[in-house]
Parts: C-alpha cells; sequence; structure tokens
C-alpha cells in the first residue's frame, strides 16, 4: 500500500490527511497533501536536492505536528518543497517518538509550482494519527 | 445550546467547567448560519482560569483553533488568569489600515487599471514573494522592539502618522530575545510583503456614509476614493504561533491547568512562560505595525507614479489578533485585565485617551475587512462596548465556507471575469486562490456590520465598495 495524501474540509483553513500501510507512510502522506498547497501539482517537483529532517516529540501525534512545521519553517526560510519523502519513524509507549525523512527536491520557483496559499502553521485542530481499517492515518488542520 | 438572551444577544449559561457564560453578538440568520464548533469553543474559553465576565463571540464569529475566530476574552492576572496562544491565533496582529486619498471616484477617469497594475507590481504578494528589504538580525530586533516606528526612521512614512496606529505605532514590552531564531530567519526577507490568502490591497469607494457628523471628524465624505491593506505578521508571527503552542501547550500541566482543548494552549500571565509569549507576541505586533507602514510607503509610492494628484492621509490601522493589557471597570471597579482579541478589533469609545485626539470625540476608527466583491466598513467605537465587549467589535465579514468547498463552488478566472462585469478589478497572484477568497464564501458583511451596531459594539460610519483589489 503506498502513501495516500488528500485534504478535508475545515471552516477556515484546510486538513491535510496521509494514509499508508504503517505511520510513516501516512505521515509521507500527510506531508504531500501539505505540499500540494505550495505545488498543486506535485508532479512539478524536481527531485535535485535532498535534505534529511529529523524531529522528536512526546508522542506519535505531537511528532506529525513537529514533522509538517519542519517542512513550513524549510519553505519559508529557504523555499524548499520536495517531490517524495522516505520516512522512519521509532515510536515506543515509553520514550519520545523520532523521526527521520529523507526528502528530496527544489526550491520554490512561482512560475513553475501552481500555489494558492501559504500554510502558516500545523494545529492541533482534528489533529489524529491511529490505525484505522487495517492502515495508517495521519492528519491536522493546517493554518494558511 | 445558545439561549436568546436579548435583540442580538444570545446566551450560553454556565455549565459544567464553565466559569462565566458565553455571550455571542448575533441576529437569527447569523446564528442560524454559525458553526456549530463555535459553541463548543466559547464553552472552552469560558472554563478557562481567570477569565472575567463572560467569554464573548463577535457578530463574525466562526471555527477557529482553540478560541473562536471573532473571539473575545479578558483575564485577570490577580485571580490566576491566563494567557494563551490559541486566543491570539498564527497570524499575530493581522490586520487592516486604510488610507484617505484626497481624491473622488471620479477623478480616476481611465487609470484604475494603470493605479492597480502598479500596485500589483509594486507591493509583493503572493506565496513564497519577498520585500526589496533584507534586514540583518540586528536590524530585526530593532523593528521587534519600535514597530512603525522603525519603519518611520527608515524613511518609510511620516512622523506623524504613527498617531493613526494602535499602540502609536510601538507595542510596548515586546522582547525580541523571547523570539525564536526560526522565527527571526522566516522574516529576515519578508518585512513589506502582503502575503497570500485573505490578504489583499484594495481601491474603494465610500459610496454610503451613515453618520455625517463622525464621517466628518474621520475626513470621509460620499464619493471619497480609499485604499486599504490587510495583512500580518507574516513569517514570524506564524513561527511565534507554532513555537509557543509547544511551550504554552507544556506549560499549562504544570500550572496544574486543566485543558479541555489542548489547542488552547496557555499559561498564568505571571508564571514565566506566560511573561515570554507575552514578550514575543508583543514583539510580532511590532512586526505587523512595522510591516503594514512599509507596505503603506509602496503602495503611497505607486499612488504618486499613477495617481500624482492624491495625498495619501492614514485614516487608522487596526490590529485583530493580540493580547492586549487595558483597563476595563467591572462591576463598579477598574481593573488591569490582558483582552485576547482574536479576529475581533478594539473598540475605544469617545473619550478614550487611546484614541488619536483628532478622532476623540467621535471613537475610535474600527476598520472591517468584508470580500472583494461586496463591501468594507468604517466603524466607529462606542462607549457601550466597554460594559459589552471589552471594547471590541467585529473583524471582517467571517468565512461560511471551506477553501475546498469555495475552490470546487468556483472557477477563479470566471469569478475574476465577474467582478469586473461588476466594475471590480481584481489582479490576483493565483487564480484558484481568489476562487477559495470568493465573496459567497464569507458572511453577509452588511448584516454583520449592522449587528455590531444594533449590539452597541460599534456604529456605523461609511460603507466601502471595493473597485480594485489586488490578491495575495
Amino acid at each position: 500500500m503506498a502513501a495516500v495524501a488528500e485534504h478535508f474540509e475545515h471552516g477556515a483553513d484546510v486538513g491535510v490527511r496521509g494514509r499508508g500501510a504503517t505511520p510513516a507512510e501516512a505521515f509521507a502522506g500527510a506531508a504531500a497533501a501539505l505540499t500540494s498547497l505550495w505545488a498543486s501539482d506535485p508532479g512539478s517537483i524536481r527531485p535535485d536536492v535532498e535534505e534529511t529532517i529529523r524531529c522528536e516529540a512526546g508522542d506519535l501525534e505531537r511528532l506529525l505536528v513537529a514533522f509538517l512545521d519542519e517542512l513550513i519553517y524549510l519553505f519559508a526560510a529557504r523555499r524548499l518543497l520536495f517531490a517524495r519523502f522516505d520516512v522512519e519513524i521509532r515510536a515506543s509507549p515509553e520514550g519520545p517518538a523520532r523521526l527521520v525523512a529523507k526528502g528530496r527536491g527544489e526550491r520554490y520557483d512561482a512560475a513553475r509550482h501552481e500555489s494558492t496559499v501559504e500554510p502558516k502553521g500545523a494545529t492541533l485542530t482534528a489533529l489524529r494519527v491511529a490505525s484505522e481499517r487495517g492502515g495508517w492515518v495521519a492528519q491536522c488542520v493546517v493554518d494558511v | 445550546m445558545f439561549r436568546e438572551a436579548g435583540p442580538n444577544l444570545w446566551e450560553l449559561p454556565k455549565t459544567g467547567r464553565m466559569r462565566v457564560p458565553g455571550l455571542l453578538y448575533a441576529s437569527r440568520p447569523l446564528v442560524e448560519g454559525l458553526d456549530a464548533k463555535v459553541r463548543e469553543q466559547l464553552a472552552n474559553v469560558a472554563a478557562l482560569p481567570g477569565i472575567v465576565g463572560a467569554a464573548y463571540a463577535m457578530p463574525d464569529a466562526h471555527w477557529g483553533y482553540g478560541f473562536p475566530i471573532g473571539g473575545v476574552a479578558a483575564f485577570d492576572p490577580d485571580d490566576g488568569g491566563i494567557v494563551s496562544a490559541g486566543g491570539v491565533g498564527f497570524d499575530i496582529s493581522c490586520g487592516v489600515r486604510t488610507y484617505r486619498t484626497g481624491v473622488k471616484e471620479a477623478d480616476l477617469l481611465d487609470r484604475l487599471e494603470s493605479l492597480a497594475t502598479d500596485l500589483y507590481r509594486s507591493v509583493p504578494a503572493g506565496v513564497g514573494s519577498e520585500g526589496a528589504l533584507r534586514l540583518s538580525r540586528r536590524e530585526l530586533d530593532e523593528v521587534l522592539v519600535h514597530g512603525a516606528r522603525w519603519a518611520v526612521g527608515r524613511g518609510f512614512g511620516e512622523e506623524s502618522e504613527l498617531a493613526f496606529v494602535e499602540e502609536r505605532g510601538r507595542m510596548r514590552g515586546a522582547d525580541p530575545t523571547k523570539v525564536s531564531d526560526r522565527a527571526k530567519e522566516r522574516q529576515l526577507g519578508e518585512i513589506g510583503t502582503l502575503g497570500s490568502g485573505n490578504h489583499y490591497l484594495e481601491l474603494q469607494v465610500a459610496d454610503r456614509v451613515y453618520d455625517e457628523r463622525t464621517a466628518r471628524v474621520f475626513g470621509l465624505a460620499e464619493g471619497d476614493l480609499l485604499v486599504t491593506i490587510h495583512c500580518g505578521s507574516r513569517g514570524l508571527g506564524h513561527q511565534i504561533g507554532t513555537d509557543y503552542l509547544k511551550v504554552l501547550g507544556a506549560a499549562g500541566p504544570r500550572h496544574g491547568i486543566v485543558l479541555p482543548d489542548r489547542e488552547l494552549a496557555c499559561a498564568p500571565i505571571r508564571s514565566v512562560e506566560g511573561q515570554d509569549y507575552l514578550g514575543a507576541m508583543r514583539a510580532a505586533i511590532n512586526c505587523a505595525l512595522a510591516n503594514r507602514q512599509v507596505v503603506g510607503h509602496l503602495v503611497r509610492e505607486a499612488f504618486a507614479r499613477s495617481l500624482p494628484e492624491a495625498r495619501l492621509s492614514l485614516l487608522y490601522d487596526v490590529s485583530h489578533n493580540t493580547c492586549k493589557e487595558e483597563t476595563h471597570v467591572v462591576a463598579g471597579a477598574s481593573r488591569r485585565l490582558f483582552v485576547h482579541r482574536k479576529g475581533a478589533t478594539r473598540a475605544f469609545g469617545p473619550g478614550h485617551p487611546e484614541v488619536p485626539e483628532r478622532y476623540r470625540s467621535a471613537g475610535q476608527p474600527v476598520l472591517v475587512g468584508g470580500t472583494m466583491g461586496t463591501y468594507s466598513f468604517v466603524l466607529a467605537g462606542t462607549e457601550t462596548a466597554a460594559a459589552r465587549s471589552f471594547s471590541s467589535s467585529c473583524h471582517g465579514a467571517g468565512r461560511q465556507m471551506s477553501r475546498m468547498q469555495a475552490k470546487r463552488t468556483w472557477r477563479g478566472g470566471a469569478l475574476i471575469e465577474e467582478l469586473g462585469s461588476r466594475g471590480i478589478l481584481i489582479k490576483a497572484h493565483s487564480a484558484s486562490g481568489a476562487a477559495e477568497e470568493a465573496p459567497g464564501a464569507y458572511k453577509d458583511v452588511e448584516e454583520v456590520a449592522r449587528v455590531a451596531e444594533e449590539a452597541g459594539l460599534s456604529s456605523r460610519v461609511a460603507r466601502l465598495r471595493p473597485i480594485a483589489c489586488v490578491k495575495g
């Protein structure tokens, strides 16, 4: 099962959701859903440069917010967009949840990447990372 | 459930963990169109420690994060009161700045297109846009301490304008050392940019005057051309929101605060974390004030090129997403309170010392940004709002349809064409972004302004009809 990226409704903003066989795949899907706000056609992003992203949080849900916030920061500070991610997650009930993601992408180009809104931050609204129907879902609302 | 408690007033009675009731100012049609989440969020706010009076929702209220958008709540530090990042929002001090131009719509003749094109080209806007200024870290710290005053010092606008900006252009108590490196990094190239989403730059005509006397005090008359900027603290404010959602989220439980919704992330005002957030949030207010001051200067330069007889003078500059320490009289006693306004406008009445001297007899201008296809409003603060909403009023039309639904309903190109046929020229950096901002995605702003007046929160002075809009 490959990662699935989708958006969901929110009053003023937009929800990003990923689905996959594992939490890591679901996270990659959520990241792709976020990325498509900057570039509506993810195929328009060239996988030219690699960036490693590391995050840590108290639980899986907070880890998702930290990961998406990291992507928002990388866009805001360095205009980086990613065509794909390889995500690894280590989580145990006792300790913090950790993520290492390798993203391949390029710098944003307004001429090629059609965007409508600028994500400001991942929120805790509708935040959920859970196993569902034999797979995993990872989602939250993003303030735009 | 909301209980009708008077004309345009709905009460959410105190139940469960609520410390105070919730109060919503709305007409029946606005209540019927209200997102059910607003009720839930208002009840959650009413349960926070140290809340005074009631948790309020303005007529344009809709579902936000933690607090509803259009939410107002005041907290007393002497009573364990809190400060909440969710009560301010991500786009700290997002606000509206309106200039008189000294010319009438009729004076534009055939120059609207060239003026709008000039504005579109000279004010950086849209996703990923950068300003002409690239600040050093040291200079950014100056921005964070001095706000619009920094901008004026750099030659962006006149000293005399500062009297017409809230806090006279500089929010006191800002502490740049409480702003993360990341937040600063996000801002280095973003001063003087409009942003995207619901941010805009609009040419407007005062097409209806409700109150001649106040309009005269505000320097407004029917047929006047105005220009309005809607933008905020850009990347810096967003990152502070992100950073402190974590800091305050972890602080609350340490101070024994049990939250019904983790998005309310808060700490006592009198705590290290609370003070740190206030210092950072005030720095973001200064960032927004400086940003609108620089954008205003770019607008003035465009006018000088394309409509040289215009003389831009600042009507006022309001901020929508803030927490400010203010004096309010509660049950006959004067108290220092921390008033959160999230998607709400401060609306001080006549005689208030914070209202610029020129307007003091009339009350503070309350600038309400509507949609690109309907209207915006200039209201004036009232004395009655002091007791009804801690001197607060509505801030805009308020969304009633999600962005996804709006994009399914309208196509950007067709919408821009339709608005053009109605005499509204749209210059959009993103066509689908324009579709998300379709006028039909918002509540009826005329109803919102009417209710704000009938509820005594502010009184209508003039209605502004858009004739050209630059969308980020």
